[in-house]
């Protein structure tokens, strides 16, 4: 095994997979799909050439087998039974309850008799992974395509058994009708003996979202019970027979090297307490310990004696001063454009009556999934299973072959629902520990990260700096913009306002610390940065910051957003004392937000509270209205850390407050009243929830501020200290 | 090592371990209870919250060995067998949960607040559960489902039954 257990993690990892080659695996033959199901109905979904280039990374195996380019199945059986398998995962957005509902719907069968099988790389289909809110713009809709195909080869059934005309039955409830007749057949009658396979046809009808019985409406989650009694195994509640508990010695401080290691003591502690189930393990850099309990391991680990050598490496003081001096001209080849020009900036900036240069910053945030990461393993010979938390099942198969040098069809991946995931669980670190302990310990292993290990070993929210040049004339049209954004990424970079003259560059940076994706990535320090720059030029102009941005704004969706979201916070009334108002919104992952919150300082502590928000949020057609609240008022909880307190402390490779008693995350009380409106618009494709609602609030809190005392902060977290303004 | 009898959820289960070990782990690996979790190892997050004589105590910080023979509850041993606890029942209702790895914790503490306090203010709620985190941020919806449980207690009607 090498000695670099972990893969690197490019920023924004997604965008980069957009484009990476995919393996496609796909072993299943048509009759392969009978013998493990079962007999019955089988529908498969094969994505479009076009849809491939974009889900897949392009490609496309030939062979006699089924198309390799499949992203679902659904089966029916002969028990009536509906399953539907996806390389989606749940993390706590609740796609396992929408993907049923979408079956439901157009299957025309109860949500309880549907089963989801996800994220499990020998079952289901290859799936890049689930993020980037991808999922019910691609799957829900692939998924209603599957039912919709499904039900109709279940009519065609009936109709060649009644022989009767398709057109006069009606499927309901799971059983197809003819009323003219009234005769009936459940699906459980109609799979019965049959060993049908069809592939999605091209065409089919759906059922339009203004018609939605069962989609659109707000079904609880679908396996909540097994939540409330403790029934459901997360990863890290997994376990085997005969299984060990594995510790991994951590380095001193990152991209620290191993001068030396004394593994003596440890093994006699192994050898005298837990001979013959317990061992020390060495490989390379790679130094960890098994045992029978995860007490015993960590005793044993704490026994080993380890010198490391690092080098000086930045620390958070002077980071942003490292962030702009080392930035390339960076190519961020995936993002929203690493570099994008229209016009003449340097000449309107020259013409325009007021100009504004002004610098924001974002600090590193860790994600604190609250369940850390986790994987139990055990090997067969040379088959490998691997049970983990990760929201890239299919992308941590790939590390497992690459770190142990063998093919992909001999790793399995499984992941149970897990307990969050946030952008923050797109790499296997604790499968290939615990395979690689498992190996040499011949029994199944598992590994738990403590808190500690995940703040200093997972990946973080880039920090960032953006430098916004802008020119504004009197009457409130902006002429210029110039937007430089240093290494916190390009999702969100392009403004949604209408300027003629722009200059928008994204600048890669070599970051000090490990960094990856993030629930919205680098839309939130990007729409920090432009809907704060907003605020100020329209206190520049002498101008209402709603009325400013609307006459900047053409997007008719933005404008609803923001219209509604004023009107429902009552935008313009009169504030009291030490009362702020301010508001924040944008396009992001094809959803459209704006927040607005109200604010209250302390005028002798200077202490914020935020009292109100409100979220206006668009995303076409709603699925579930009480999903999609849940994902908007979260997103906005969790969006008061990083706008508010949370920032990663570092120096010279050591992270200072990796614990939860040192890195304040949003608790009860600091919940502000949360109001959301959703705008359904039934006559836009459904998109995804789980990231864009988070953009507004950063900005609509700090330009409240401004409002409330005068004090104009650029820098996330706004108020670290306390929740004081300096 | 030691020997240590547990009283968990009404059963005795004698375990063989260092009195030090936390009950958290004891729960986990020796008695396969999995339902309470580990979120943080310093009694910051709540996850691993149990009823140990009837009070919220944070089980990763709590020592097994000073345990023998005092009552504990987890969250496994909360329904009576297919009727959910009112506390259980209102998280669902409310979908007060969405990954839900804090919600045995949060349920647990939930029902030693209302065993306390029947009918807690908003401001009690927010205050005895500040304690414990949920990541997901759905303390809005936890705090419907305690106050929707405290109806569900009170009202003589749903009292003793299932709901």
């Amino acid at each position: 095994m090498s000695a670099k257990t972990t893969i690197a993690t490019p920023m924004e990892p997604e965008r980069y997979e957009l484009r990476a080659a995919a393996s496609y695996r796909f072993d299943l033959d048509r009759r392969d799909f009978f013998k493990f199901l079962g007999a019955g109905v089988i529908v498969v979904s094969v994505l479009k050439p076009a849809a491939i280039a974009q889900e897949s990374g392009g490609g496309r195996r030939q062979g006699e087998s089924l198309p390799q380019e499949i992203d679902a199945w659904l089966h029916i059986g002969e028990k009536g039974k509906v399953t539907v398998f996806t390389g989606k995962v749940e993390v706590g957005q609740n796609i396992r309850t929408s993907l049923s509902q979408a079956v439901s719907e157009e299957l025309h069968v109860p949500v309880e008799q549907i089963e989801l099988v996800m994220g499990d790389t020998q079952l289901t289909p290859f799936d890049m992974g689930t993020f980037g809110s991808r999922t019910t713009p691609t799957m829900n809709l692939q998924l209603r395509k599957v039912a919709a195909a499904a039900r109709t080869i279940l009519i065609g059934l009936a109709a060649a058994q009644w022989n009767a005309q398709t057109e006069h039955l009606v499927a309901e409830n799971g059983k197809v009708t003819d009323p003219q007749n009234n005769r009936s057949s459940d699906y459980a009658a109609l799979t019965k003996g049959q060993r049908l396979l069809q592939t999605l046809p091209a065409e089919g009808s759906l059922i339009p979202a203004a018609e939605w019985k069962v989609a659109g409406q707000s079904i609880p989650k679908v396996n909540g019970r097994d939540f409330v009694t403790g029934k459901h195994r997360y990863p890290s509640d997994q376990t085997l027979p005969d299984m060990l508990y594995g510790k991994v010695l951590r380095p001193a401080a990152f991209d620290a090297t191993l001068v030396s290691v004394d593994t003596q003591q440890a093994e006699q502690m192994v050898e005298r307490n837990w001979h013959g189930s317990a061992t020390v393990v060495r490989d390379g850099n790679f130094v960890g310990v098994v045992a029978p309990t995860s007490q015993a391991a960590s005793a044993a680990l704490a026994a080993i004696h380890a010198e490391w050598k690092s080098e000086p490496q930045i620390s958070n003081q002077g980071l942003f001063d490292y962030l702009r001096k080392d930035a390339a001209q960076g190519r961020d080849p995936s993002g929203d454009g690493d570099h994008y020009e229209t016009g003449s900036v340097d000449q309107a900036l020259a013409s325009a009556d007021h100009h504004l240069k002004r610098t924001y910053t974002v600090a590193y945030i860790a994600h604190v999934p609250l369940e850390p990461r986790a994987a139990l393993a055990k090997w067969d010979g040379d088959q490998l299973t691997v049970w983990t938390g990760t929201q890239r099942p299919f992308g941590v198969r790939g590390q497992l072959a690459e770190a142990f040098h063998m093919p992909e069809d001999q790793v399995r991946v499984l992941m149970p629902d897990t307990g969050s995931g946030y952008g923050g669980k797109h790499t296997g670190e604790t499968a290939i520990e615990a395979a690689r302990l498992a190996r040499a310990a011949k029994r199944p292993v598992k590994v738990v990260w403590t808190r500690e290990e995940e703040f200093a070993w997972a990946y973080f929210r880039p920090a960032g700096v953006m430098d916004v040049t802008s020119g504004v004339r009197n009457d409130g049209t902006i002429v210029a913009w110039e937007f430089h954004n240093y290494n916190s990424g390009s999702a969100g970079i392009r403004t949604y306002y209408e300027i003629p003259n722009q200059r928008i560059v994204f600048h890669e940076v070599h970051s000090p610390l490990r960094q990856g994706s993030y629930r919205a990535l680098a839309a939130t320090a990007n729409h920090f940065a432009r809907e704060s720059h907003m605020d100020e030029l329209a206190h520049a102009v002498k101008m209402d910051p709603l009325e400013f941005r609307l006459k900047n704004l053409k997007n008719e969706r933005l404008r609803a957003v923001f219209e509604a979201a004023a009107k429902q916070f009552g935008w313009g009334k009169s504030k009291g004392s030490g009362q702020g108002f301010g508001m924040g919104g944008g396009y992001e992952k094809l959803g459209n937000i704006a927040t607005f919150a109200e604010v209250k300082v302390d005028q002798r502590s200077r202490e914020v509270m935020v009292v109100r928000v409100i979220s206006a949020f668009e995303c076409g057609a709603i699925v579930n209205p009480d999903g999609l609240r849940n994902q908007i008022e979260g997103s906005n909880v969790m969006g008061l850390g990083g706008a508010l307190f949370e920032a990663i402390e570092f120096e010279n490779g050591k992270i200072l407050n990796g614990r939860l008693s040192q890195y304040r995350v949003p608790r009860f009380t600091d919940l502000p009243a949360l109001e959301t409106l959703l705008l359904d618009r039934k006559d836009i494709p459904s998109v995804g929830a789980g990231e864009c609602p988070m953009i507004g609030l950063a900005p609509a809190i700090a330009n409240a501020i401004f409002d409330a005392c005068g004090v104009r902060l650029r820098a996330l977290p706004l108020v670290p200290n306390g929740l004081k303004i300096n | 090592m030691a020997t240590i009898h547990l009283s968990v959820n009404g059963h005795t289960h004698t375990v063989d371990t260092d009195p030090q070990t936390s009950l958290l782990t004891t729960l986990r690996e020796y008695l396969d209870l999995t339902g309470s979790k580990y979120g943080c190892g310093e009694g910051q997050c709540g996850a691993c919250t149990v009823l140990i004589d009837g009070k919220a105590q944070r089980s990763c910080i709590t020592r097994v060995g000073s345990l023998a023979g005092r009552p504990i509850t987890t969250i496994e041993g909360l329904a009576l067998g297919d009727h959910l606890h009112p506390v259980q029942q209102a998280f669902l209702d409310e979908g007060a949960m969405q990954c839900a790895y804090c919600t045995s914790g949060m349920i647990m503490s939930a029902v030693a607040l209302l065993q306390k306090t029947p009918t807690p203010s908003k401001r009690a709620i927010i205050d005895f559960m500040d304690g414990n985190i949920c990541r997901c941020g759905t303390y809005s919806r936890i705090i419907r489902a305690i106050q929707k449980a405290a109806k569900m207690t009170q009202s003589p009607v749903a009292k003793g039954s299932d709901q």
